[in-house]
């Protein structure tokens, strides 16, 4: 039976604009957890979960997805009044994701080579972060995001404190795990110097370097650990592909890999 | 070297036995994936027979010569630190009840551990996170409390590696004092034992208890060649004549700027330095927000919330982070704590991605110094 609310619950609203699903779906796979967000907040709009679509305004808005069309513009900015606090999730909400790949090249060729009728399509020249159009009060990042990270995010919303989420290296979070390092140890690159912690550091873990799911950490220094790629036998072609993935888009990331075009 | 004792490899095994005997969680080094680890070791069977490491800056590559020898690899990634101040402690809960709340402290559920394999460097470092964690008005008794109970197998280095740079610390490659027993393994064609000195009457009464025999003179003279030989394959040095005073003068030097565009900031300096200490604290509530708990976790002078106060953040530049880490460490260390806070165990040099060796940013700053090859020039 479905639980009811006291007026004091929040109203929690989540979208969802050019994206996987996946980090919505963390939310769902919070399964021992969910139970209890359940109960703390009152889910009002969560289309990939429930029919039951409750009108504005809401207390927290999440959003996943990146922001690609026009209709996407209005839409994004119509959240943004109907939302007390506004949350971002995952590389596409947060850098323009994967997609924002198509940002180097003349969208309208892919538009002709995909569609059978481009005149009908309406699309931005660039796939980008919801923060490039309205404010945002948090940005939870990665690729997908971790669940932990968003129940702590949620959390720390409804206490009214700040979210334990550290925007230092993977390195710090790696290092207190116990592990050595894949690139010191192995010579084999990592973006885990680069990228900002929440994995958990799972590729390094697993012996595999950091893919940096998570996007530039608070103060990446790029430059300097694309050199030392280099002296590992990285080209320069190999670098501008290992910061053009997930969070190509991010500042530092997008700079790095322009650096290393022929 | 006092009456020492001449310990066989079944020896060793039954110090082991005996030790966990006594109720000891007995850590030692152990060979898992590419590198050595101190981890949980219950026989000589999980030592790393063989293995020996080349460490360079930024650089760690072990291999395994097919000798008898346990410990002929130098330093492994993590230190002792990591059992004795864990990265993430719990601290305590709190409980609101209606109108009154409680606080519970976090029971200390740190076992009684027995070290095997510490270095003299790392001896240098635990005794100086003694008096980091001792000193002053803010005694850590989680800390202080596993010291107390806290048993200690060192070990002699039979070789340096090209990070190592102990004898210019005075911390090695002979171990001086903090273990209850120090091995030195000698390794020939005929035969494999360890030459035993003890260094406290738990280590004599373990020693006696087990059995062991005394060593000859021909044993410790092995033993005293075998420290010898290490001391003269250190190669690295840092000058520390008026070190404190060279870094304190020098804080508007060019080479903060020229080391900043190579410090990735990442952290892993601190993370394996075995004197650094630093840490933060998390409070963490459940969702109704009834009970709240506070963790302490490692924290690092690199990161940007580390000097983030009312008001802003005091060190935004990677030259501001790097300098407060090294000056900290060299400098001002010895006026907050007596010591200099390196051992010159070279963990900063070998696990910096991108080998930034804090040898030859030291030698730069005294300007005599050219800029080195590896690493200091990136």
């Amino acid at each position: 039976m479905p639980q009811r609310k006291n007026a004091g619950t929040p109203k929690v609203a989540v979208f969802k604009f050019a994206s996987c699903d996946g980090c919505q779906l963390s939310l769902l796979d919070a399964e021992e957890e969910l139970l209890d967000v359940a109960g703390a907040i009152d889910i009002a709009f969560f289309p990939e979960a429930s029919r039951r679509m409750l009108r504005g305004p809401y207390d927290i808005g999440i959003v996943e997805g990146s922001i690609t069309t026009p209709h996407d513009v209005e839409h994004i900015r119509a959240i943004r009044k109907s939302c007390g606090a506004l949350i971002t999730i995952g590389a596409c909400a947060t850098a323009g994701g994967i997609q924002a790949l198509r940002n180097w090249k003349d969208i309208r060729n892919f538009v002709h080579i995909v569609y059978a009728s481009p005149e009908y399509i309406s699309t931005l020249d660039r796939s980008l972060p919801v923060g490039s159009f309205v404010h945002v009060d948090f940005e939870l990042r990665g690729c997908p995001i971790n669940k932990y990270q968003l129940l702590e995010v949620i959390n720390a919303f409804l206490n009214k404190r700040k979210p334990n989420i550290h925007a230092h290296s993977v390195c710090m979070e790696c290092k207190m795990k116990g592990n050595s390092c894949i690139m010191v140890a192995r010579g084999e690159p990592c973006l885990g110097p680069v990228t900002q912690s929440g994995c958990g550091a799972i590729c390094p873990s697993f012996n595999r370097g950091c893919y940096g799911c998570f996007g530039p950490m608070e103060s990446p220094n790029a430059p300097a650990l694309s050199a030392r790629f280099r002296e590992l036998g990285q080209t320069r072609h190999d670098i501008k592909l290992a910061f053009r993935t997930f969070n190509a888009y991010a500042d530092a990331f997008r700079k790095e890999s322009e650096s290393h075009e022929q | 070297m006092n009456n020492p004792f001449r310990l066989n490899i079944e020896g060793l095994e039954r110090v082991l036995v005996s030790l966990q005997q006594k109720g000891y969680e007995v850590i030692g080094p152990r060979h898992t994936d590419g590198v050595i680890v101190y981890d949980r070791i219950h026989s000589i069977d999980d030592l790393p027979a063989g293995f020996v490491d080349e460490l360079t800056p930024g650089m760690y590559r072990l291999t395994n010569n097919g000798s008898r020898q346990f410990f002929g690899y130098t330093l492994p990634p993590q230190s002792w630190k990591r059992f004795l101040y864990p990265p993430r402690r719990e601290l305590f809960t709190f409980r609101k009840d209606g109108k009154s709340f409680g606080l519970a402290p976090k029971e200390d559920q740190t076992p009684a551990y027995a070290f095997v394999g510490v270095r003299a460097c790392e001896l240098g470092a635990i005794s100086i996170q003694d008096r980091v964690f001792s000193s002053g008005d803010y005694r850590d008794e989680a800390y202080l409390s596993a010291r107390r109970r806290n048993f200690i197998i060192a070990v002699n280095c039979s070789h340096a590696a090209e990070n190592c740079f102990c004898t210019s610390t005075g911390n090695g490659p002979k171990a001086g004092a903090g273990f209850d027993i120090v091995l030195t393994e000698i390794v020939n064609e005929d035969s494999h034992y360890f030459v035993a000195e003890t260094g406290s009457d738990v280590g004599t009464s373990l020693m006696e208890g087990i059995g062991a025999g005394r060593a000859d003179e021909s044993d410790v003279d092995a033993a005293e060649e075998t420290i010898r030989k290490a001391c003269d394959t250190v190669r690295k040095s840092l000058d520390t004549s008026d070190l404190p005073k060279l870094l304190a003068d020098n804080t508007d030097h060019p080479q903060w700027e020229d080391v900043a565009k190579r410090c990735l900031t990442c952290g892993n300096c601190t993370m394996v330095c075995p004197t650094c200490f630093c840490s933060t604290v998390e409070d963490t509530t459940d969702l109704t927000g009834r009970i709240a708990g506070r963790t302490r976790t490692w924290d690092s002078c690199f990161t940007m919330d580390f000097a983030k106060v009312s008001g802003g953040n005091f060190r935004i530049s990677a030259k501001s982070r790097y300098r407060q880490w090294l000056t900290h460490k060299l400098s001002s260390w010895v006026e907050q704590f007596g010591v200099s806070g390196c051992v010159g165990c070279g963990r900063c040099i070998t696990w910096c991605p991108v080998g930034i060796d804090l040898t030859a940013e030291v030698s730069a700053i005294k300007g005599g110094a050219t800029k080195q090859e590896s690493g200091g020039s990136r």
